[in-house]
């Protein structure tokens, strides 16, 4: 028996370990922990309720703009606007949101994703002229080769020529999701961390040239992910097709919808939205979001057992650091008591379920491409399949609603600050289902909670044992190299985590070892 | 190219209690961009060799805590240390660790002070690394510190520059990492009394708004989207040190207030607990503007 530690899990957003016992070349039992606590829902109390719009993004600079969105939505309806956000106002946050998602996918294929399945050492052979490959070839011969190494050495399988290809990709993709940021930054003020979403609408007037400079630097991304992000996703499903068939998971999908088509109605079960809020599964049977459904389970968690199994808006934050069989400070949310995988899979299946034509044609087309079935879908390889067609959809959408916004009329609308109310914001963050739930009293907020994507997939066990999706999809896992266990990290990285949004703390009790560790 | 004529300047990058918005935001550097940071010569015969970065590296695990610490071990008082996120200290620094030793958990605080005391020089990037920010907010639940608070603490005597802002700009990182290429370390005087290069953050954002004559002539914006100075719906642009007017954000596309919304004073030492209520005006005594020689 072997136990694989991997800490720092790195190319992800945050602090997380992975153990992993593998025995006779499988993983026999996983677990997943995160390694930092910073308890931001203790910060929030007493504040403006106004200003956790701006503190809850701060949770994370990866995804702050899923943040923005989802603190405005539970403002929205604190304060009594959700249904009277002017049309403008709808559709900025929309941009907003979606400029951060096209970005974000980018960086995670590329710069996160990409170097477990792409060789930047052999550019050291490079004899062409493209200059960002003669860069790196440059910089290999001077011989001081971090970040890129060291790395897992051996399950490369890229031709000479695509990984050639896909390195320079590497390098033009920082370009590509710096537009993308750029892009936000037009109706958004400055990333990371936005200050044009806010509650109410946004922070300033659309204008024609603002619209048209968002367009064509739109246009220069869609040209990238139509041509160049989609084929690189294919050009590595063709080189490893044996991992859309590894990491497969709880397979129950959740996703709370995201992109608002409708300002008027308040309910945001039922207000229309691009992606669809419900659950799924293996079945691809559609079922209705019900979010009072959503609980937070603390038994292998570092919190006072009196606080498991509560809805969000009646939840706390009370540390037990001594608690016996407790692992991990990200607490278990559960659905309806199952696990469920958040993310890019979950809301454009959770979407296909529900019916929708042009994903199930963006879907089903991909999959007859690679001679695929849905199935294969719930695996590494279809978490960023999906990934990358759900950027050519927010991407292509964004073209339409930009084309929506009538220049120069109102953006925003005022608000009385209640004494007393409670909110609800639920979206997508680019990692999947994320909901704010805010408690206001004497003017002040008295309770926030935030339920992450990561807090759905990294969770450790919960109250009846049931494994997070993260620690499924790696226990039963074949691993060729404990050395070099690729497999554990493609598949951790393929839920794309985003651990400093899973508020968590240490073990202080250090680890219990298995009979030997190998790295 | 021939090896031997390029220096190599060794940088160990720590994320501590932080978000990762100021990786994200020197993602977001322009001339040189991130990918002339990590692969080419940032000066001529000068490169940066960025040896951890838990964001950007290929590797995970035990082997970059390796190169990590062989980095103190064997470069000492030759390396930059940038430190992004602020230092959890409660219980010994148990809400925040990274990576382990001798199969222990090896806490950030422990990291920073090893790490520390032979740097050539350290880097404290954003607010939470240089003053503590969004996790040292009341009731600061984990004791968290800036990299000034956790050196005098301890006695470490290593060259420090704060380079904060909720994020940074990333021409404020670039610049400052440039100046040490070039001319070496920080002089008197060219720092702040908050550790701050002058250079960037020497001008309150009152001094160079473009919205300033709307303030001198008192006609204040009273709500979201409305023209006018954004003073009475709480911009701390007249208590904040930064040259976001000038500067502007992601390659000069815009900026806050440029956005129409209020300055939140992320550059501060008091962010965000003595800049908040976000938006409601600032109670705090308006520093005297300099006259003529500022610029």
């Amino acid at each position: 028996m072997a136990k694989i530690i991997i800490d720092p899990v790195t190319r992800i957003e945050g602090h997380l370990k992975i153990e992993a016992v593998v025995e006779g070349k499988e993983v026999k039992e996983a677990k997943s922990s995160g390694t930092l606590f910073r308890g931001i829902e203790l910060i929030l109390r007493d504040r403006d309720p106004r200003d956790a719009q701006r503190i809850t993004q701060r949770i994370c600079g990866v995804c702050p703009t899923s943040h923005s969105m989802a603190a405005a939505l539970s403002l929205d309806s604190a304060f009594e606007v959700d249904d009277k956000i002017p049309d403008n106002g709808r559709i900025i946050r929309n941009l907003i949101l979606g400029a951060a998602h096209v970005a974000d996918h980018i960086l995670h294929f590329y710069h996160l994703a990409a170097l477990d399945y792409v060789d930047v050492a052999r550019i050291a052979e490079y004899e062409g002229d493209i200059p960002a490959l003669s860069s790196i070839r440059n910089f290999i011969k001077r011989g001081k080769l971090e970040p890129f190494v060291p790395r897992y050495e051996g399950d490369y399988r890229l031709s000479h020529k695509v990984n050639e290809q896909a390195t320079a990709h590497y390098v033009q993709a920082f370009d590509m999701r710096r537009k993308g940021q750029e892009m936000l930054s037009i109706f958004g003020g400055k990333m990371p961390h936005n200050v044009g979403i806010i509650p109410g609408g946004v922070t300033s007037i659309p204008t024609v040239d603002k619209i048209t400079s968002f367009l064509w630097r739109l246009k220069e991304i869609q040209n990238f992910v139509d041509n160049v992000y989609i084929p690189d996703v294919l050009a590595i499903a063709q080189a490893y097709p044996d991992y859309f068939g590894v990491g497969s998971g709880c397979r129950n999908l959740l996703s709370y919808g995201a992109y608002e088509l409708d300002g008027k109605e308040p309910d945001l079960i039922k207000r229309k939205r691009l992606f669809k809020s419900g659950t799924t599964s293996a079945s691809l049977n559609f079922t209705k979001l019900k979010p009072q459904r959503v609980a937070e389970e603390v038994k292998h968690s570092w919190y006072a057992d009196s606080i498991s199994q509560r809805h969000p808006s009646q939840g706390d934050v009370i540390l037990d650091e001594k608690k016996d069989g407790a692992y991990s400070w990200i607490k278990s949310p559960r659905y309806e008591g199952k696990v469920h995988e958040a993310g890019p899979l979950a809301r454009l299946m959770v979407t296909y379920a529900s019916g929708k034509p042009e994903v199930r044609s963006l879907v089903d087309s991909s999959l007859a491409e690679l001679k695929l079935g849905t199935d294969n879908m719930f695996s590494v390889l279809g978490r960023h399949l999906a990934r990358a067609l759900e950027t050519k959809l927010i991407a292509d959408c964004m073209a339409n609603w930009l084309l929506e916004l009538k220049p120069n009329e109102p953006a925003y609308t005022s608000y009385e600050l209640p004494q007393e109310a409670m909110g609800m914001g639920l979206t997508e963050a680019a990692r999947g289902a994320l909901g704010h739930w805010i408690n206001i009293k004497e003017g002040k907020i008295a309770n926030y909670q935030v339920i992450t994507p990561t807090s759905w997939n990294a969770s450790p066990r919960d109250d009846r044992e049931q494994l997070g999706p993260i620690e499924q999809a790696i226990t039963g896992t074949k691993i060729k190299d404990e050395a070099n266990p690729f497999e554990i990290v493609r598949i951790v990285r393929s839920f794309d985590p985003c651990l400093a949004c899973a508020v968590h703390l240490i073990s202080p009790k250090g680890n219990d070892l298995g009979a030997y560790r190998i790295y | 190219m021939k090896g031997s004529d390029t220096k190599e300047y060794p940088a160990v990058w720590l994320q501590a209690a932080g978000c990762t918005g100021c990786s994200v935001s020197v993602l977001n550097a322009t001339n040189p961009a991130i990918e002339n940071l990590l692969i080419d010569e940032v000066l001529p015969g000068k490169h940066i060799n960025l040896r951890f970065h838990p964001t950007i590296m290929a590797g995970s695990g035990a082997p970059v805590i390796e190169v990590m610490e062989a980095t103190s071990r064997h470069e000492k008082g030759g390396y930059i240390l940038i430190v992004e996120g602020a230092i959890p200290t409660a219980k010994n620094g148990i809400h925040g660790v990274v990576g382990e030793r001798n199969g222990k958990p090896v806490t950030m605080l422990s990291r920073v002070e090893e790490l520390a005391k032979d740097a050539l020089v350290i880097i404290a990037l954003g607010t939470c690394a240089a003053f503590g920010g969004i996790p040292a907010a009341h009731p600061n639940p984990t004791q968290c510190a800036g990299m000034t608070d956790i050196l005098q603490t301890r006695g470490i005597n290593i060259p420090i520059v704060n380079i904060p802002g909720c994020p940074p700009h990333p021409t404020w990182f670039v610049g400052t990492v440039a100046s040490i290429l070039l001319s070496g370390l920080p002089k008197p005087g060219d720092l702040d009394e908050y550790g701050r290069p002058k250079a960037f953050y020497g001008q309150l954002i009152h001094e160079n708004c473009p919205r300033r004559a709307y303030y001198d002539e008192a006609k204040f914006a009273k709500k979201f989207t409305d023209g006018g100075c954004l003073y009475e719906l709480g911009c701390k642009g007249p208590v904040t040190y930064s040259d976001c007017p000038l500067r502007l954000w992601n390659n000069g596309v815009n900026w806050c207030i440029g956005n129409g919304s209020p300055c939140i004073g992320c550059t501060e030492p008091g962010f965000p607990d003595e800049v908040s209520p976000f938006y409601e005006k600032t109670t705090a005594v308006l520093p005297e503007i300099p006259k003529g020689d500022s610029g």
